[in-house]
Parts: C-alpha cells; structure tokens; sequence
C-alpha cells in the first residue's frame, strides 16, 4: 500500500503501446464494471464434428498437452448432447461460463480466483496454491489443473506446474479490443456459431439479440448467472 | 533479507569495477534504454514486477512499463541464427545475476522466457 | 474426590522407544520421498486427474483431521462434563487433537500443487471461503488446545482449566462443522448434501476420534508396562459404540434424504448398488466393518476380554472411517458433473460418464506418512510431558492376547 504512490506515477505515465479500436478501454485503464463481457452460442450453427474453436483455443493458449487425455487441460471443450427421449442431438463448445456469482471465487482460500470488474474470471496464478478447491466447486468442470511443467508457453499466456487454470476469455485479446480466439476462428473457418460482446451495452450485438431472442444458460438453476448464454439446448 | 545485502554487495562491488572478474556479464539489450535507469532497475525491479503483475492481472491495466513479457521481448538475447536464446538460461540475462545474487524466482516455470514461444527448446 | 492422579512420562531411548521412533521415521521419510517425487513430476504421477482432482491423501487428510477434534472428547467429557472417571484421559486427549491434526494438516499441505506458497495461503485471506476459513479455524485448534494441555499439566494454571476446557470445545464443534461444510457447500457436486455435512461430520469425528485414542492408549499402556483396568475399556468401548451408532445414523439420514431429493437418484444408486468399489467399500468397509461390526463389538459382547475387544473395535472404526471417506470423496467425484440434466453428455473431457481413480503408491505413502507424523508427534509429547496416567487400573489376565 505504502508504495502505490510511486507506482501510480508509473502507471499513469505509462506508454500507451498499443492502438485499441473504438471498443476497447484505453490500455492504461483499468477494466471497469460498466462492462460485463459474454458469449452468445448459437448451437443451430455448431456441428458436432466441427472442432474449429478448440484447436483455435490451443494454439493461442499454447496448451500444447503431454497427450495425456486425462490430466491434460482442456479451456475449452465441445459436448455433445443427446436427448435420450427423443434422440435429438446437438453439439456445443463449453469453456468457463464466467459467472456474476462465481463458485470458484467463493471457495478459494487466498483469493487467487477472481472476477474482474468487467467479469471476466480469472486465477490468479501468483498466489495459486494449487489447492483444487475451485475444480471441485464449479459446476461447468471449466477448470485444469497443470498436473505437469509446461514448456512451449505463449508470452500472454503464462501456465506451470501446480496451479489450476481456465478460460479467461482471452483477456488479453479483449484488453486489445479484439475478440477472444474461438470467437474468431468460428466465425472465419465456421458458421460463426460464437457472438462475443459486451452485455451491458444496450447497443451491442450480443445484448440486442439476448433481449430479442431466447437463451438459456446451463445450469441456470444453481443460480450462478454466466456470461454465456446458448441457443437451441 | 540476505538477498538485498548481496545486492548490495553486489552494487558496491559494480560501482568499484564494473568489469572485475566474477561479475556477471550481462547479454545486451535491446532498445535504446531500459524502462527506468539502471540503477533504478537493479534496486527495484522485482517491486517493480509484483507491483505490475497486480495491475494487469487484477485491474486489467495493459500497456504499462513493467510488464514482464516487455523485459523479456529487449533482454531476451538472440543465437547468431536470430534465435531467440530464453532470458532464464545460464549466462543469460535474468539468470546471470540472479546466480550471482542467489535469488531463485519462479517466474519463468510459468512466463515464456522468450519473445516468440520457441519450437524446438534449445534445452 | 478420588486420589490425584500420578501423571509420567514414557521413558525415551528404551528398545520399545527406539524401535518405534525408527519406524515411523522410516514412514515419515519415505512420505517426504515420496513428496519431493510428486512435486517433481507434477500430480501427473498420482491418480489424481482434471476429473477427481482430490485423491488418496485427501483421504487421509480429511480422516485424520476429522479424528483430532474427536479425540479431544474424552478430555471434553471429564472437565466440560464433569465426568471425573474420565479426567485422568484429558491430557492423552488432547495430546492426540494436536497430533492427529498436524498430520492430518502435513498432508493436506504436501499435495498443494504448490506447496512451496504455504506462506501465500497464510498472508492472503479470502473470508468468504470456508476453506480460509478452516485454517483459522485449524490454527486456532492449535493453540486452544495447546492452552487446555498446558492448564491440565501445570497446576500454576489450573484455574484457567475450566475456561480453557469449553473454549476447546466449542471450538472444535465449530472445526468439525467447518470441515463438513468444506462438502457441504459444493452445490453442484450431487452425492454431497448441503446441511447434514456438518452434523455427519460431527459424529464421523466422535467415532475416529475416540477409536485412535482407545488404540493409543491401550497400545501406549502395555508397551510401557502400565495397568489399564477393564472397567476403563468398558467404558470406553461402550462409548465408542455410541459414536458409532451416531454416525450410522447420520449417514442413513444423508442418504434418505438424498433419495427423496429429485435429481438425485443417479448418484445414489451408483454409492448404494451400482458403484464397484465405491458400493463395495461403503457396504463392505463403512457399513460392516466399521459400523455393524464395532456395534456388535460394543453391545452384543463377543466373548473377549475388554482389551481386545477394544482394541478390534476400535482398529474396526478406523478401517471403516477410512472406507467411508473414501466412499465420500472418491465416489464423490467418480460420480459425473450433470451440465445438461436429462440429457446425455460425452465430450473429449470426460463429460457424462463415471470417471476412474485408481491411486499410485507415492500418493499412498504419502497418507501414510500423515499418520505416521501424528503417531510421532503424540510419542515425543508423552516423553516429553506428563501424559500417560502412571496406571488406570489394573490389566487383567489376557486371555487370548497370547497364543
Ligand atoms: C525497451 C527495452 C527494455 C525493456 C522493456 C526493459 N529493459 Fe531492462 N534494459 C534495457 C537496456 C537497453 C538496458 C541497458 C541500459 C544501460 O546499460 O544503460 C537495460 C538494463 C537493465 C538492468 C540493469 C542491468 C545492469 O546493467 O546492471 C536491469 C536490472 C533491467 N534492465 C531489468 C529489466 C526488467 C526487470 C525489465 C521489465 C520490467 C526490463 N529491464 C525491461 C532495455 C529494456
Ligand atoms: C504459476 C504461473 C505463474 C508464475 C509462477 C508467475 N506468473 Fe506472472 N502471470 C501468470 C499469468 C497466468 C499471468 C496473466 C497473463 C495475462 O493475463 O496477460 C501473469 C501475469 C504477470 C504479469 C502481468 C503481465 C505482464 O507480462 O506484464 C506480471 C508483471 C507478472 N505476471 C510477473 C510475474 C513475476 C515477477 C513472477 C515471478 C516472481 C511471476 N509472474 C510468476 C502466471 C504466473
Ligand atoms: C543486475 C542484476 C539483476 C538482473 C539483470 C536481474 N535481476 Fe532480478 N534480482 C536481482 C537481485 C539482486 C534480486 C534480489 C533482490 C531482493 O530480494 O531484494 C532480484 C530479484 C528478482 C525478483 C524477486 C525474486 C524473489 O524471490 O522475490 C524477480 C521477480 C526478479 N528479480 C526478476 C528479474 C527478471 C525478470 C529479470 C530479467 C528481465 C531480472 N530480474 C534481472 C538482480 C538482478
């Protein structure tokens, strides 16, 4: 606390690097809760054997794996879901739902799982301890855990041994102005099943169409209210 | 503690020689300068570095001075081939003096150690 | 008043001592090995996966903090209770809560994916975590507990004895709750329900507790050539019984009340009929052998000498706590995250079906280990402090403790 002053003159002072488009904060500023990021899926526009956002999520995340199905972590995974009664099927891509009421955040001891202001939830992995209380606490089993070291690690994505790790809506594409990697690649090499935007912008896309059409959230009724809303399941 | 009396130590002994025998010699930089002066830098960066890691990661503050990636992409030397050698390597830059000071930070079990994530590791 | 009780220590370095010290060092150290591989390799090595992320040692973690604060009811008994047949068992009692929770706390510590940040998780709080919570709550264990021995050792401290009792107490009613809340609050984990957590957990506790300390002492008496009288383990294995019967209750009522709970059927068909293991070890282990068998024990009488039957009821106990947390936190998890209820679910990440554990040793040693810290720690304690009452009766005839 004592020296925020210092920082603060630094941080203030620093260098604007990056040129942001229209819908993005300016890069010094901190994320703020007049926005609330989220997902729209379209699961009409999804094909089951389509895999296009999850090899897009492993490249940009360097999940490179050990092949190992198991223990390897997996931000973001496709289910398939079948209606036993009446044999309609369908296939959705499942990653961190960031909730408003995260249970992940509840449940961890020293805080490392957070909500940012804009929503997005994250682990901090500095003060991780690696405990797992938030993979047994969240209902959507959205959360890894780095069961061994990794290499091969993006610059904007670091991951180790020992601390537990998800989704995190490619924050750091979203700080740039740009739209989380599935999001992208769905909409260039798939149907653009994915609509990604800002839910507390009545002029956004995403919340125009969430207010016109119906949507659902899985497992709305633990009462965690996600950011990711689907269609047709 | 023992670790800011060996920087100490260490400053003093660069202040007298910059170049006596068992300093590290650190790979240069990139740029033109270093995001602070040098003596700034060796005192406070690890501060420096927690204090940013909060920012960016909790508040979401991006684009400031000491961002670790951005140590990185300047002191990240490269092989004659323009490979890019990762700052943790013995004799490389975050490494050298670290050795030398005895502190062991884990940060780069988890950050890239290089400007591009490398292929092939080149250990 | 009876006479005072004469408290000794137990003699340091004899053969018995040395054996057993060596023993349990070799345990301890082959965990530590066991530990450095582990976190070496990464969890990777253990059977612990993205699917069942708490394994074996949480097994034995969970136990042997559930049995700390049970151990500390005979003391409760005698000061809170004024029992006074049982006050010369206070200061083994309480002995054995600091004991059993450290080792319960080793490894539930030693299986962090970063254990190395143990001063994280002590300078960060997140209060609204009933897990930060717990470590206050251990922490605190310690030190009531702590002050609750020292009142009964030294007699300068005695007239905080009383106060220092019903803290220690209340507080472990309190740590119990805690640690069954850590289950209860994992809404969307369906073989846990929300509210009977905290008061199983209760009577899980009186039960482990008061089998290790029956164990303990009857152990620690004969190897130390101190009488133990059978009115003594009468009584002890009676009250054993209670617990026992306490917890069966408990669990029928968690069950029953899962049934009637819609949405739950799956899971619990799975626990009762359909689990393999799980089934087998929640009949076979918690049910048989560590509720009906001890009950029989108790009550029905089985022809042994009380010793014994103290001793096989009580190992009973133990063998059937560890089943039951096994049945609760592995099969907990073995039983699949419904994302889409109604419907069936398959994905690359093991969605929609059970998911298999299957524990490797080191994780295993490492358990072991938990118990073998705690074992130590109570043995330098009785050597170190007045613990173990000079005798409690006299031993009568064994007569099948010798073939
Ligand atoms: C723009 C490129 C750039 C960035 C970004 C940068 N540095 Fe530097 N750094 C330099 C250069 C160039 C020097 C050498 C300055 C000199 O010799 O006067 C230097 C010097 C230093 C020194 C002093 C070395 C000595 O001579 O003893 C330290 C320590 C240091 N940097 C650490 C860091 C850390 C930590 C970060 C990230 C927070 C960082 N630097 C970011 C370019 C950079
Ligand atoms: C267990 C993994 C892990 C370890 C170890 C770790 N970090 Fe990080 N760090 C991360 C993650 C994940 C981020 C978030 C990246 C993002 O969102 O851009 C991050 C972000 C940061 C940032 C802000 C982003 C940037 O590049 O400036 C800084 C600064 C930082 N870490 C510093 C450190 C320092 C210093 C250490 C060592 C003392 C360290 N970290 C160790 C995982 C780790
Ligand atoms: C001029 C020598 C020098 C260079 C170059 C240097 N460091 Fe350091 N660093 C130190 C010393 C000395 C310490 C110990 C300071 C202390 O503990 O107060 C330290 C400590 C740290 C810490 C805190 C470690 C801990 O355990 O608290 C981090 C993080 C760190 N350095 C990051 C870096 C990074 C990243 C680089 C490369 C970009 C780098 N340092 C380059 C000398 C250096």
């Amino acid at each position: 606390m004592n020296a925020l002053s210092r920082r603060q003159v630094i941080l203030t002072s620093g260098a604007i690097l990056m040129v942001a488009p229209a819908q993005a904060r300016s890069p010094g500023q901190p994320a703020s809760a007049r926005q609330r990021w989220g997902l729209l899926i379209d699961t009409a526009k999804c094909a089951p054997d389509c895999n296009v956002c999850v090899e897009s999520c492993k490249a940009e995340m360097g999940l490179s794996g050990h092949d190992r199905p198991l223990t390897d972590a997996q931000y973001l995974r496709k289910i398939n879901v079948k209606d036993p009664a009446t044999g309609a099927s369908h296939s959705l891509p499942v990653m961190c739902q960031h909730c408003a009421k995260p249970a992940c955040v509840d449940v961890c001891p020293t805080g490392a799982s957070f909500k940012r202001a804009d929503g997005i939830v994250l682990v901090d992995r500095h003060i991780c301890i690696g405990c797992r209380y938030c993979m047994m606490a969240c209902p959507y089993k959205a959360r890894s855990f780095a069961h061994e070291e990794q290499t091969d690690q993006q610059p904007h994505l670091p991951r180790g041994k020992g601390t537990v790790e998800g989704c995190t809506l490619c924050v750091h594409r979203v700080d740039q102005g740009l739209e989380p990697a599935c999001v992208e690649s769905c909409k260039a090499k798939a149907k653009g099943a994915m609509l990604f935007g800002d839910l507390n912008d009545p002029e956004s896309d995403i919340a125009k169409r969430v207010a016109r059409e119906a949507t659902t959230r899985i497992r709305a009724d633990l009462g965690l209210e996600p950011g990711v809303r689907y269609q047709g399941i | 503690m023992l670790a800011r009396l060996l920087l100490g130590v260490l400053m003093m002994a660069g202040a007298a020689a910059s170049f006596a025998a068992d300093l590290p010699t650190l790979p240069k930089a990139k740029g033109e300068a270093c995001i602070e002066a040098s003596a700034t830098m060796r005192r406070d960066h690890p501060d420096m570095l927690r204090h940013q890691r909060d920012d960016t990661l909790r508040q979401g503050i991006r684009g400031a001075k000491a961002s670790l990636k951005e140590c990185v992409a300047c002191h990240a030397a490269e092989t004659t081939e323009g490979r890019a050698i990762p700052v943790n390597d013995p004799g490389q830059f975050c490494q050298s003096c670290h050795a030398y000071a005895a502190v062991k930070p884990d940060c780069f079990e988890c950050h890239a150690t290089t400007p591009k994530p490398v292929k092939e590791a080149s250990r | 008043m009876s006479t005072p009780t004469a408290f000794t220590q137990i003699r340091a370095y004899s053969r018995g001592w040395l054996a057993l010290m060596g023993g349990l060092g070799a345990v301890i150290a082959a965990a530590l090995a066991a530990v450095v591989y582990m976190e070496h390799q990464g969890h990777w090595v253990t059977g612990m996966t993205n699917q069942v992320v708490w394994g074996i040692p949480h097994v034995f973690a969970v136990f042997l903090i559930v049995a700390a604060s049970g151990a500390l009811n005979i003391a409760s008994i005698g000061s809170v209770f004024g029992r006074e047949e049982y006050q010369p068992l206070g200061r083994l009692s309480a002995l054995l809560a600091i004991a059993l929770l450290a080792g319960g706390l080793a490894v539930l510590v030693l299986d962090l994916g970063r254990p190395d940040r143990l001063f994280v998780a002590m300078t960060h709080f997140n209060f609204k975590s009933i897990f930060a919570w717990n470590v206050v709550l251990y922490s605190g264990f310690f030190a009531m507990v702590a002050i609750y021995l020292w009142t009964m050792v030294d007699w300068r401290a005695r007239r905080f004895y009383k106060s220092a009792a019903l803290g220690a107490f209340v507080w472990r009613l309190i740590l119990t709750t805690g640690t069954g809340c850590i289950f209860g609050f994992l809404a969307a984990r369906e073989a846990y329900g929300a509210a009977v957590m905290a008061p199983l957990f209760i009577a899980m506790s009186f039960a482990y507790g008061l089998a290790v300390f029956i164990l303990v002492l009857a152990i620690g008496c004969k190897m130390t050539g101190r009488g133990l009288g059978d009115e003594t383990l009468t009584r002890l294995v009676r009250l054993l019984g209670l617990f026992v019967a306490a917890n069966l209750y408990f669990v029928a009522l968690h069950h029953i009340t899962q049934l009637y709970f819609a949405g739950r059927g799956g899971v619990e068909a799975f626990v009762l009929t359909g689990g393999g293991l799980i089934t087998f070890a929640f009949w076979g282990g918690q049910v048989g052998l560590g509720g009906l068998m001890p009950l029989i024990i108790a009550f029905a009488g089985c022809g042994h000498a009380p010793r014994r039957r103290a001793m096989m009821a009580s190992m009973l106990v133990i063998i059937g706590g560890l089943a039951q947390l096994y049945v609760l936190i592995i099969g907990g998890q073995t039983w699949p995250l419904d994302l889409f209820p109604g419907m069936e679910a398959s994905s690359s990440f093991a969605d929609g079906r059970l998911h298999a554990y299957a524990p490797t040793l080191p994780e295993v040693i490492l358990g072991l280990g938990g118990i073998a810290i705690a074992l130590a720690i109570s043995v330098v304690g009785m050597t170190a402090l007045r613990i173990l009452p000079a005798s409690l009766g006299v031993t009568s005839a064994p007569c099948c403790h010798h073939k």
